[in-house]
């Protein structure tokens, strides 16, 4: 098994909470891991991407070759079309439909979503009102996490253990909004697949 | 399995060192090194261990003091981004010919395609130009394997060890499995050879001829090393030579495993003698390397051999930027993979100052008033946050060359006949390097206003602590600026007029100014008020 997995969005918003969780999981799994993130000044409200790679086999690369990714996972809408050079033919992109408008020149919604809409496997999904709509108004990467799960790149209940390995010193409140959060999602990406 | 941990490059080399006995950690931040420090400044062994991990106030210093925790026996690391290797570069090619009598090893974290940085220096070339092994590891594993076995390289041959990573290297996790056998630190013990470290001519011509025949081993040692390996191949109508990370991007290509034979290299100097053997193999090598083209320009010569050499320089490999699979790919003549057309609605999204940033009103007060009032101002930068005042909407500066350029540029120009003539520069980059250049400006009387704009850490990096913080007017009274022109204004929206009659102020004054624009970097003060 291996899964290929940008993530990305925005510098702050915080791509590498659901790249923690998805290594926890991984690292529980024995299976082998490697996440190249961005660190320094992209985060500083530049387009931000982690290249997060599971394997049952040793990985070489810290890279995902183009045309190669099994999935793109984002944040914001826009940030999402910028790796589709990355996704495999057949890969899927999960994406938040929010944009995260930091620039002049940030291109019609309806033009970012009529793109979107134009690849082959994708499931987009407002995780802020998600998140809200189930008291988790914190917690909307990890309903994009859950719409994510959806693809079972990983079981789902591993993904839930990492999120309490993760939240867990932040007390049992945490945990459940961000455990209800990934439901959600989960909960969302399932629905919106079998309509 | 318990014991297994995913880590960064940077923290592989960090977890290698507190393992190898380290005594101290000496570094200024700078991306893509500054997680090294901050992973042994987190470990419960420094705490225990009493170990040394304070930032330096640059890599100069820092390089220094490693030294002298060398020289007393110690094992000591330094580590910083490539451009600080230009910082450090006086005592680092010193410590080449004091040598190294505890430990000494140099983690240098190269930033091909300038992600973060101004240049994509190879930090390789200061081991051949020092005369010093250079230690580059293709994997997070080998990071650890290898900064624990660099410790050891440095005391049995009393030499530094320069680390190199490259930014996929450094900011990279993996699994990592350290080893049960963590070493004590070393007792404190003087050097066996004290002549060396006094580099007087006398001492140093015996020196440097030591240190020649000392190179001839250190490249004997790559060729043996179990870091450098020569595997052979099924096809011999090629052979690759790939260096430290750009072995995984071959990998990469071949699933199930390289035809070709396959010179990997993770410790220099170059071992000429492995490369002699590929080319007894093969007639053509492609060398993979990441950054410059180190390794190929020493196999490539004035005149023709019979081997043909691809890489960098003949354009096989792009010239510039690092390495991907899809860039080794081309460069093996694979085809490329079937890929979904780039997507046309997009729109580049760069870097940008924080809302609520400091810098932000800084750069707006001054703007209102050169932009109207002083059309021929010039505004000379430096390396923070706040270059980011080049953009839009601000445009705000001219220059940005290395860190402490501003202060200095700024009395060049002065003297050249530009008026006004402006520095601006953060905090962190005064101490760094700023506080000698406003020394200059006061001893020649520059007409210059000088600027600090100081949010109290280097924030550019996130958020480590900044040498002066406290400190900034003391600091500028006690080099002998005018206190009358020492002005502190507070970056706020609400300010313009009192920030703007300010600057105004310190242009028409026909001498040294400074302008200290102090408020808390946002990201830190958010850190802090989620801390209470």
């Amino acid at each position: 098994m291996k899964q290929d997995i940008i993530l990305a969005g925005v510098g702050g918003q915080g791509i590498l909470s659901i790249a923690t969780v998805i290594g926890s999981a991984a690292l529980e799994y024995g299976l082998y891991l490697k996440q190249a993130e961005v660190h320094g000044m992209s985060q500083r409200g530049g387009d931000v991407q982690s290249n997060l790679r599971l394997s049952t086999e040793p990985i070489h690369s810290d890279l995902i070759p183009r045309g190669t990714a099994d999935l793109i996972v984002s944040l914001e809408p826009m940030e999402a079309l910028r790796y589709v050079p990355y996704l495999a033919p057949d890969g899927w992109v999960i994406t938040n439909t929010v944009p995260f408008v930091n620039i002049p020149d940030y291109p019609p919604m309806e033009s970012v979503m009529a793109a979107l809409n134009q690849l082959p496997h994708l499931i987009a999904l407002d995780v802020d009102a998600i998140a809200k709509e189930v008291g988790s108004p914190r917690s909307a990467n990890m309903v994009l996490l859950g719409a994510t799960a959806f693809c079972d790149f990983v079981d789902p209940e591993r993904l839930r253990d990492g999120i309490r390995r993760i939240f867990g010193r932040k007390g049992e409140a945490v945990v459940e909004a961000n455990i209800q959060a990934f439901n959600a999602g989960l909960a969302f990406a399932k629905n919106q697949e079998s309509l | 399995m318990a014991n297994k941990q995913l880590l960064l490059g940077d923290e592989a080399v960090a977890l290698g060192a507190l393992h190898a006995g380290l005594s101290g950690v000496y570094a200024y931040p700078g991306t893509p090194s500054t997680e090294i420090t901050e992973y042994i400044q987190e470990h419960p062994l420094t705490r225990e261990r009493h170990i040394h991990d304070q930032w330096t106030a640059n890599e100069k210093t820092a390089m220094e003091g490693a030294l002298g925790m060398s020289y007393a026996g110690k094992r000591a690391l330094v580590c910083m981004k490539h451009v600080g290797m230009n910082v450090c570069a006086d005592p680092l090619m010193g410590s080449a010919m004091t040598g190294a009598n505890g430990g000494l090893v140099v983690a240098a974290c190269d930033d091909p395609s300038m992600h973060s940085s101004q240049n994509e220096q190879d930090s390789r070339f200061w081991g051949t130009f020092g005369m010093m092994p250079v230690f580059e590891p293709s994997n997070q594993q080998e990071a650890y394997e290898m900064t624990r076995a660099a410790y050891d390289y440095s005391e049995e041959n009393g030499i530094p060890v320069i680390m190199r990573l490259t930014t996929r290297m450094a900011h990279s996790r993996a699994v990592v499995t350290p080893s049960d056998d963590i070493r004590p630190q070393n007792e404190l013990h003087y050097p066996a050879h004290p002549k060396r470290w006094v580099t007087l001519p006398v001492n140093a011509r015996v020196r440097n001829r030591e240190l020649i025949e000392c190179y001839k081993q250190f490249e004997a040692d790559a060729a043996a090393s179990k870091f450098n390996a020569l595997t052979d191949g099924t096809d011999h109508s090629l052979g690759v030579i790939a260096c430290g990370i750009s072995y995984n991007y071959l990998m990469e290509n071949y699933p199930d495993g390289c035809p070709y034979p396959v010179l990997k290299v993770s410790q220099y100097p170059f071992p000429r003698a492995l490369a002699l053997k590929l080319a007894e193999m093969v007639p053509t090598i492609l060398v993979l390397e990441e950054g410059q083209p180190l390794v190929e320009t020493q196999l490539r010569g004035v005149f023709p051999t019979a081997t043909k050499i691809l890489g960098r320089l003949d354009g096989t490999v792009v010239r510039d930027g690092e390495l991907s699979p899809d860039d080794v790919r081309g460069a093996l003549g694979l085809p490329a993979l079937p890929t979904l057309a780039p997507s046309q609605v997009l729109a580049p999204r760069p870097p940008a100052l924080c809302q609520g940033c400091g810098h932000r009103d800084f750069y707006t007060a001054l703007n209102n008033v050169l932009k109207t009032e002083y059309p021929t101002a010039r505004v000379f930068s430096d390396i923070g946050c706040y270059t980011l005042g080049y953009m839009a909407p601000f445009q705000a500066i001219h220059t940005c060359v290395e860190m402490g350029a501003s202060f200095t540029m700024a009395q060049g120009a002065a003297y050249s006949g530009t008026w006004p003539s402006v520095g601006v520069l953060g905090d962190s980059t005064f101490t760094h390097s700023g506080m000698t250049g406003l020394l200059d400006a006061v001893n020649s009387k520059a007409d210059v206003v000088l600027c600090i704009s100081d949010n109290l850490t280097t924030a550019m990096t996130g958020g480590q602590d900044s040498a002066g913080t406290g400190r900034i007017e003391a600091i500028c009274a006690g080099l002998g600026v005018d206190p009358n022109h020492i002005r502190t204004i507070v970056p706020l929206p609400k300010n313009y007029p009192d920030m703007e009659r300010v600057i105004r102020e310190e242009i028409e004054y026909h001498g040294v100014s400074v302008i200290v624009c102090r408020r808390e970097c946002i990201q830190t003060a958010r850190r802090h008020a989620s801390k209470k």
